[in-house]
């Protein structure tokens, strides 16, 4: 075997080294200085982030199951920023009193997950794939359920568990179904041997399979029944992780395997099963949310609906949606990473977690409350912030293909913001316009918590209206034309 | 270079506003930044007609002048691109106008001065912002940050129901506004024959004319109708009569002011500018919706009790005057459209200018429970009759001169549609001075109602200023038409001659 061949996966091999640092330090280091483990990981993960940059390779290992290019190399980009932002929240959190002890742990599964969605993003052979979607998915359940004195988290590992295993076994039963008509498990090859337009009924019921299962990752509706209880029960620092970062790896790939494996028979086999999706996943993940009282299954609810909008850079398949995805994907960590962050800070304060215990929260906390709303304001897509350009550029995006049903999709997309706007302004309201006898105090948040909260904030602002960073990624998906080559 | 422009000012300067509001410590700094940064955009609007008109008198008849344009995002051609003709000019200087005029009028806000008016210039930028700009992509997002900050300056700083006509407005203008962002992203995708560049530009896009009939058939309906929630069109006109009863007094002034104005501007900017032949094709559709509008408005005001109500009913009638006027598609009535703009713009502030300030002493707006203001408060009582005798067109007065363009351009077309519905919409000035002279003689004239209204206190100085400009202007407009018209008219000649 060609050891060198490893050489084309340096994010990969950095990451590892990274989760080995922080083992050994866990493990060998004295119990003193311990304390420090949160501190050290964010730090050398941050300087792994950084070299990260000179990091680009293009080409493919292990004869076509590894591709590096440079899309994938700048989504694995995006999420280390979202893995930065998480580490760098959780520092207070982990050095509380119950989670000392199993803070390794805890970074040590987060890292695992983590190299688990790079082998998503850069798969190009459905065996890796699956490798990476485990592991990616069953260190998870264990950070579920990593309050292990509280009723709710083990609730909800189980939950995330139990569903895991199903949506996996359905994924590889459509993957039996592919291999039993095509004969191999490479993306391309797969491509090749499906004939253009043939819609067998297996060819459909594998497909759904495979949709089915990537779309629990997404937690799209049908297969969202999980989301709702794990965000409320699992720890917060685990929610925000679970809300962006698996999400935008699971976007990712999921658009890689849509156009480079199935993108042969788009228009007859699946563009219609997406498109019922999407208007299902945007539709219910906005009307649930209206009723929620628990912010964070109010944010679990949010981020449903936010993947339908993901999802319409998958349904545009074109370079603009690729494009748009990966920036919509950037943009929606930095949202809902600034909510998540004062959701915890307002947790590990006072332990409220219900909306309206923030009522009247501006008075005595004028910078949660402005973070939060600019958090909300970004989720909602309102000018000048980030999420506006995100939800614009991926409407064009999908436009872009031009036919009536896409419009008329993107039309009930465009109601729905109406109907998210009216369910994120709740929150505003509660924070600036109601008044309540017993406020939340006013408190310091931690440092750590202040600097994600900050560094979130910089990124709603300015990255939406720094235009160079959707250019680039625009640069990045061209130079990447291969992919829809099968589309056209 | 991006400083040498000088409309690019009219979105720094409040920008600059705002950075200085959240520096500063006290309600006197805060007055002090809020009076600085409006005159600052009174002078500039004042230099922007002038350098405006010195250049069109010295020859240059391109049809936007100041004209500029700086890559934004590339792979859209998404540009930062500025420039105005005659009709966003005088646009600029009405918004300026109120703006000036609004801070005064909010000058002793309670509570959180400094976040008010931290709003309440985010809420100048995007209006500003709106009128300078020629490109669709930022055009709608000024328009949309225009408009958000209407949900907190009503929710937190507002009156009786507010927290439901808060969201009612946020929401339906929103809504509005989802169906504009599809059909700017529909245009933008046909801007250019086959193969050509596609642009956001709006001048380009004209120029082009590349959109194919059967995409403008379903793209100009979503615009003009994007648009007309902000211009109160009917049936989308119900957020209006709830929003600016809630609002405080500068929020109401400003946004009857001149965020409806928007709705009326942009629906001629791109809906009629861009897509000439719907335009033509579907006019009769909003024609009849626009007539509802101004004589249902018209009718609803005449049985109101509450003063915002009335005026709130009464601006749905003028604001449906504007795009009923712009739907006629000729010059005359094209720049009665805008006049009315104008004058509707400035006698509304004026209006909500007088309320608040008459609620701040009585501490109700229902008409039934006032009377004889005039002797107690005659500053206050004089702007009111000047306000309402400019809205039921006095001639002399700014509405004399918007309605009667209006209805002479409304004329012209020979058919029966067309004139039946003018004669219609001109049936609403007489119910206007139904519902206006009600109003002066139940709350001016008459008995006083309540005894502890006799020891009120006439205008103070801030609110004295607030007033006068606002009445200054509303008879300037009316005293020296053919200035404003002048303007206008020229702006407008060459767009209204694609339906000649």
């Amino acid at each position: 075997m060609d050891y060198s061949q490893f050489l084309m996966m340096p994010q990969e091999l950095g990451l590892l080294a990274v989760f080995l640092l922080v083992f050994l330090f866990d493990t060998f280091m004295p119990k003193k200085s311990l304390g420090a483990l949160p501190v050290f990981t964010s730090v050398i993960f941050g300087a792994f982030a950084i070299a990260n940059y000179f990091m680009l390779m293009r080409g493919t290992a292990f004869s076509g199951m590894f591709e590096s290019t440079a899309s994938t190399f700048v989504m694995k980009s995006i999420l280390n920023v979202g893995m930065l932002i998480v580490l760098v929240q959780s520092i207070k959190w982990s050095n509380s009193e119950f989670v000392a002890v199993r803070r390794g742990e805890f970074y040590e599964l987060l890292l695992t997950t983590l190299f688990g969605m790079y082998l998503m993003i850069s798969a190009r052979h459905f065996l890796l794939f699956v490798i990476g979607l485990e592991t990616a998915s069953l260190p998870l359940a264990a950070l579920v359920a990593f309050n292990k004195n509280r009723y709710e988290s083990h609730e909800a590992a189980a939950k995330y568990m139990f569903t895991a295993i199903f949506s996996s076994a359905i994924f590889m039963l459509g993957l039996s179904f592919v291999y039993g008509l095509t004969g191999s498990m490479y993306f391309a090859d797969i491509a090749s041997r499906l004939v253009g337009g043939s819609n067998t009924a297996l060819l459909i019921t594998a497909i759904a399979f495979v949709i089915a299962g990537v779309g629990f990752k997404l937690s799209l509706v049908p297969f969202h029944l999980w989301t709702a209880d794990v965000y409320q029960g699992a720890p917060t620092a685990v929610t925000s992780y679970l809300s962006v970062i698996s999400k935008g790896a699971a976007a990712y790939a999921f658009l890689v395997i849509l156009v480079q494996v199935f993108g042969t028979v788009y228009s007859v086999v699946w563009e219609w099963m997406l498109y019922a999706l999407i208007i299902l996943t945007i539709t219910l993940g906005n009307l649930f949310a209206i009723r929620q009282r628990n912010i964070k299954r109010f944010l679990a609810f949010s981020s449903i609906s936010q993947a339908g909008y993901i999802m319409l850079g998958v349904v545009a398949a074109n370079e603009l949606g690729l494009a748009s995805l990966m920036f919509y994907v950037l943009v929606y960590i930095v949202s809902n990473l600034a909510a998540f962050g004062v959701v915890s800070a307002i947790e590990n304060f006072s332990g409220k977690v219900s909306i309206d215990d923030y009522n009247g929260l501006y008075k005595t906390n004028p910078y949660l409350s402005f973070t939060m709303m600019l958090a909300m304001f970004s989720l909602a897509g309102i000018p000048p912030f980030a999420g506006f350009f995100s939800k614009f550029f991926i409407f064009v995006g999908a436009l872009e293909t031009g036919s009536v049903a896409i419009y008329v999709l993107v039309l009930i997309a465009l109601i729905n913001t109406i109907v998210s706007l009216f369910y994120y302004l709740l929150v505003v309201k509660a924070m600036f316009i109601r008044q309540d006898d017993c406020i939340i105090p006013t408190f310091r948040s931690a440092c750590s918590e202040r600097i994600a909260m900050i560094a979130c904030t910089l990124g709603i602002i300015f990255i939406g209206i720094a235009s160079c960073i959707y250019t680039f990624m625009v640069d990045v998906v061209n130079d990447n034309v291969m992919m829809f080559g099968l589309l056209k | 270079m991006i400083w040498s422009n000088v409309l690019i000012y009219f979105v720094i300067v409040p920008l600059l506003m705002l950075g200085g509001l959240a520096l500063s410590k006290s309600v006197k700094q805060v007055r002090a930044v809020a009076v600085t940064g409006a005159t600052a955009l009174m002078l500039l609007a004042a230099y922007l007609v002038i350098e405006f008109l010195s250049m069109r008198a010295a020859g240059d008849v391109s049809p936007m002048l100041f004209t500029d344009s700086w890559t934004w995002f590339e792979p859209l051609n998404i540009n930062l691109a500025l420039g105005v003709d005659g009709i966003s000019v005088v646009m600029i200087v009405l918004s300026a106008f109120i703006v000036f005029a609004g801070v005064f009028a909010s000058w002793n806000i309670n509570p959180l001065p400094k976040e008010y008016f931290m709003w309440f210039c985010l809420l100048s930028t995007g209006v500003f912002g709106f009128f300078i700009s020629i490109d669709m992509f930022t055009m709608f997002m000024f328009y949309e940050v225009a408009l958000i900050p209407m949900y907190l300056l009503i929710g937190v700083w507002g009156s009786g129901n507010k927290n439901y006509s808060a969201m009612k407005l946020t929401l339906m203008l929103m809504g509005g506004s989802a169906f504009l962002m599809l059909g700017l992203i529909g245009i933008y995708f046909h801007s250019a024959p086959e193969g050509g560049q596609l642009t956001m530009n709006i001048l380009e896009i004209a120029e082009n004319n590349a959109i194919p009939h059967e995409w403008q058939y379903y793209l100009f309906p979503m615009t003009f109708v994007g648009f007309g929630v902000l211009g109160a069109m009917f049936p989308f006109h119900t957020w209006s009569p709830d929003g600016h009863a809630s609002a405080p007094t500068a929020v109401s002034m400003l946004h009857a002011g001149v965020l409806m104005k928007l709705g009326g501007y942009g629906c001629f900017r791109i809906a009629i500018y861009l897509m000439p032949w719907a335009a033509g094709e579907l006019a009769w559709i909003f024609l009849l919706l626009t007539g509802i509008s101004v004589v249902y408005g018209a009718f609803s005001a005449c049985v109101q009790t509450d003063l915002k109500y009335i005026n709130a009913y009464s601006s749905v009638s003028h604001c449906g005057m504007v795009l009923f006027a712009i739907l006629m598609l000729n010059t005359t009535a094209m720049t009665g459209a805008v006049l009315q703009m104008l004058s509707h713009g400035l006698m509304t502030a004026l209006f909500f200018a007088l309320i608040g300030m008459i609620y701040g002493r009585t501490h109700t707006r229902d008409i039934r429970k006032m009377g004889g203001l005039m002797t107690i408060m005659p500053f206050l009582g004089v702007g009111y009759v000047i306000a309402g005798l400019a809205s039921l067109g006095l001639p002399g007065l700014s509405g004399f001169v918007a309605e009667m363009s209006i209805f002479v351009g409304s004329f012209q077309h020979a058919d029966m549609f067309h004139r039946v519905l003018t004669v219609m919409a001109c049936c609403s000035i007489v119910i206007t001075a139904v519902y206006i002279l009600r109003v002066v003689g139940k709350l001016l004239f008459g008995a006083v109602q309540d005894a502890h209204h006799k020891e009120l206190t006439d205008a103070e100085w801030h609110e004295r200023l607030a007033t006068i400009t606002l009445i200054v202007a509303v008879a300037a407009i009316g005293c020296f038409p053919n200035f404003f018209s002048g303007i206008i008219s020229e702006a407008a000649e060459p767009i209204m001659k694609l339906f000649a």
